[in-house]
């Protein structure tokens, strides 16, 4: 079973700090969804607010269309995991992982037959009368996975819960994630710094600045549409241009910059002053030839090899840093550091945004 | 001590050291042994220690056996000897100080831990700390004033109507345990509070997050958590109520007696050293006993209480 949870005019303060500022989100049953931001943005209030520790200081909260307004957390069909887990240290992994059994009042047999079921669910078996202290990062993980999973929650949330494990091991546990998700179709709402993680397991992110939702979309939307500069630069690298909007023509714009002017799309939300153009470096063409549109010239400082990516990085003539992408598929010829070399992009791939939503 | 060394240097060192062995060895070793050596010694007059009669014996720790008197307890009845009964209701009112120290403790060191705002805490540690200041020989007199039967208490309970006729408190053990607990619950609270105050608050929420109602979450997980703490806290009680002796002289009744007492009555009336310090090692050893019961029937590790 799983449950939608909507957040409706959500605020929640601090003193006189707001920490969430009008959050309006509807998260479906069943769905993954992640909470992207920079630490410190409201990620985790707006969890604790879910999970019921926090009352929000405005707006509504329900689940599965339930207004959960007065209802204390073990009241809540919610089931959190921890930032730092929060596993009990002093009881065998099967009591950890049936504690929410045993408050239900559920025998002893039965508990240990359950623990025992989600041990192999997390791909965990015999590891039942360990203690906590006995395992590894990873393992903890899943154990809190398990612990989650045993009150058979309609919505898990989980707060950062693979930052503190090593890269391979978290690219493993993303993929468990999602698995255990797809297998029990409990809504998942997942909290992340990491741009990676979201985009690779949610079926859609809220991005979030200073207790704010920026954006709200599907991980493409989300990489190729950003609302803004603060979306387009926390989920990618980019090119950034200043400079003022000229004439507008289906949605393609001309952008008076001191580097030239360029063509690019304007973005939804570019009204006015402070836009920059955003151009991501796997979209920057580099060549010795002149391009057709929105050519730039420039000499080659530095070649970084990263292995999948190639990254050239230039300055232009008028003293800007430019970054281009080339994949290592040998399609393209990589140029020499001091090289003179044409850049340039597609007007279809640059966007004019806004800075990012000014606090109100 | 290369540390101390190379801290303080070798001249401090040597003085810290010779000040601590001072201490250790003149005035608490020596005493004792002196004592120890005293208590399988006759009392004797002047003139005769040392001669024939001073042999080592067992006599004055028997002499606890002497003196039977009659209890019914429970419909039972049956003789003890005074002073074996006396010690019994000394350990059996110092375990009920060290319950209901608990019982007091263990809200107030959860309060000040994990509800309390933590820029209130030091405000109440310091309300907490003020009455140490004062003597303890005062606050017992204190206490012996309030609960008098013409005393405060009664006034107040009469003037709020809760009682028709004066309360007479001291009486039996009754104000030698309030004393006991008022003189002691901070050797309680202290550490429990350190225990309950290194518990990661997320597991106590995330007791809560998988449902648990708050006495499970306490009697799961912060109790648990907390056990060395109430262990220590438990011996410390329990060993300075049974040792006690000035809470026990000036709020006890006619009707009660405490074995520092009659040791007391021993050293100061008979004038006889010898059975006192008998009575003194009985004390101490048995009490060291019990404890050590305690500790293995609640599963507490001697490791436990020295954090
Ligand atoms: N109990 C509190 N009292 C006062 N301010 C708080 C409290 N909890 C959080 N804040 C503030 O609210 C803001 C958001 O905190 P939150 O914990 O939600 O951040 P986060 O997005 O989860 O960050 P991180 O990625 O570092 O975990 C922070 O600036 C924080 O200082
Ligand atoms: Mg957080």
């Amino acid at each position: 079973m799983s449950a939608g949870i909507d957040l409706e005019n959500v605020c929640c303060d601090f003193g006189s700090f707001r920490a969430v500022d009008n959050a309006n989100v509807s998260i479906r049953p069943g769905e993954f969804f992640s909470f992207l931001g920079p630490s410190g943005c409201g990620k985790t209030t707006i969890l604790r607010m879910i999970s019921g520790f926090i009352d929000p200081t405005q707006g509504a909260i329900r689940i599965g269309g339930k207004d959960m307004k007065g209802q204390r957390p073990n009241q809540r069909p919610t089931a959190l995991i921890f930032q730092n887990l929060a596993l009990f240290p002093l009881m065998p992994i099967w009591e950890n992982i049936s504690f929410g059994l045993e408050v239900r009042g559920v025998d002893k047999a039965t508990r240990r037959a359950k623990a025992e079921e989600l041990l192999r669910l997390v791909d965990l078996p015999g590891a039942a009368d360990k203690m906590v202290s006995q395992l590894s990062g990873g393992q903890k993980q899943r154990v809190a996975i398990a612990r989650a999973l045993a009150v058979e929650p309609q919505v898990m949330l989980l707060d950062e819960p693979l930052s503190a494990l090593d890269l391979k091991l978290r690219q493993h546990m993303r993929a468990e994630l999602r698995a255990i998700q797809k297998r029990t179709g409990v809504t998942f709402i997942y909290i992340t710094h990491d741009q990676g993680e979201a985009l690779a397991m949610s079926d859609r992110v809220g991005v979030m600045s200073h207790g704010r939702i920026q954006q709200i979309a599907d991980p493409r939307e989300i990489y190729n549409n950003p609302v803004n500069g603060f979306v387009a630069s926390f989920v990618g690298e980019n090119n950034i241009f200043t400079g003022d909007v000229g004439q507008v023509a289906d949605g393609i714009a001309s952008f008076a910059t001191p580097h030239g002017t360029f063509r690019a799309r304007l973005g939804e939300q570019a009204t006015g002053k402070g836009v920059k153009l955003f151009v991501r470096p796997e979209h920057t063409i580099i060549s010795a030839a002149q391009p057709a549109e929105n050519a730039i010239h420039g000499r080659v400082e530095e070649v970084s090899f990263e292995g999948n990516f190639i990254a050239v990085h230039a300055v232009t003539d008028t003293g800007m840093k430019m970054t281009a992408e080339l994949r290592n598929d040998g399609s393209s010829d990589v140029p020499e550091v001091g090289a003179q070399v044409w850049m340039g992009f597609a007007a279809a791939r640059a966007a004019i945004l806004p800075d990012a939503e000014t606090r109100g | 001590m290369q540390d101390l060394i190379r801290r303080y240097g070798a001249g401090l060192t040597a003085i810290i050291c010779l000040l601590v062995f001072f201490w250790l060895a003149i005035l608490v070793v020596v005493p004792n042994i002196t004592l120890f050596e005293s208590s399988f010694r006759p009392y004797l007059p002047v003139t005769e220690i040392g001669g024939p009669k001073d042999v080592y014996s067992l006599d004055n720790y028997l002499k606890v056996f002497s003196g039977q008197v009659e209890v019914s307890p429970l419909g039972f009845t049956f003789l003890i000897p005074v002073h074996v009964l006396t010690f019994f209701l000394t350990i059996w009112y110092s375990v009920v100080v060290t319950f209901l120290c608990f019982l007091i403790a263990y809200p107030m060191a959860y309060y000040m831990a994990k509800v309390a705002k933590p820029s209130s805490v030091p405000t109440l540690l310091l309300l907490i700390f003020v009455p140490l200041w004062v003597s303890e020989v005062l606050r017992a007199f204190a206490w012996w004033i309030i609960l008098a039967f013409k005393g405060p208490l009664n006034s107040l309970l009469l003037a709020l109507g809760l009682i028709d006729a004066p309360v007479r408190w001291i009486t039996g053990y009754d104000a030698v345990v309030i004393g006991l607990i008022y003189t002691y619950v901070l050797f309680m609270l202290f550490p429990v509070y350190n225990a309950v105050s290194s518990l990661d608050t997320n597991q106590i929420e995330a007791a809560e997050d998988l449902g648990a109602p708050w006495w499970k979450i306490h009697w799961r997980i912060v109790l648990p958590h907390a056990k060395p703490g109430v262990a220590s806290g438990s011996v410390m009680v329990f060993m300075l109520s049974a040792g006690s002796l000035l809470v026990p002289s000036i709020l006890g009744s006619t009707t009660s007696q405490w074995f520092t007492q009659t040791i007391n009555q021993w050293f100061n009336d008979a004038l006889d050293w010898n059975t006192a310090s008998a009575y003194a090692f009985i004390l101490l050893f048995l009490c060291t006993v019990f404890v050590a019961l305690a500790m293995w029937a609640f599963k507490v590790k001697l490791s436990d209480i020295a954090k």
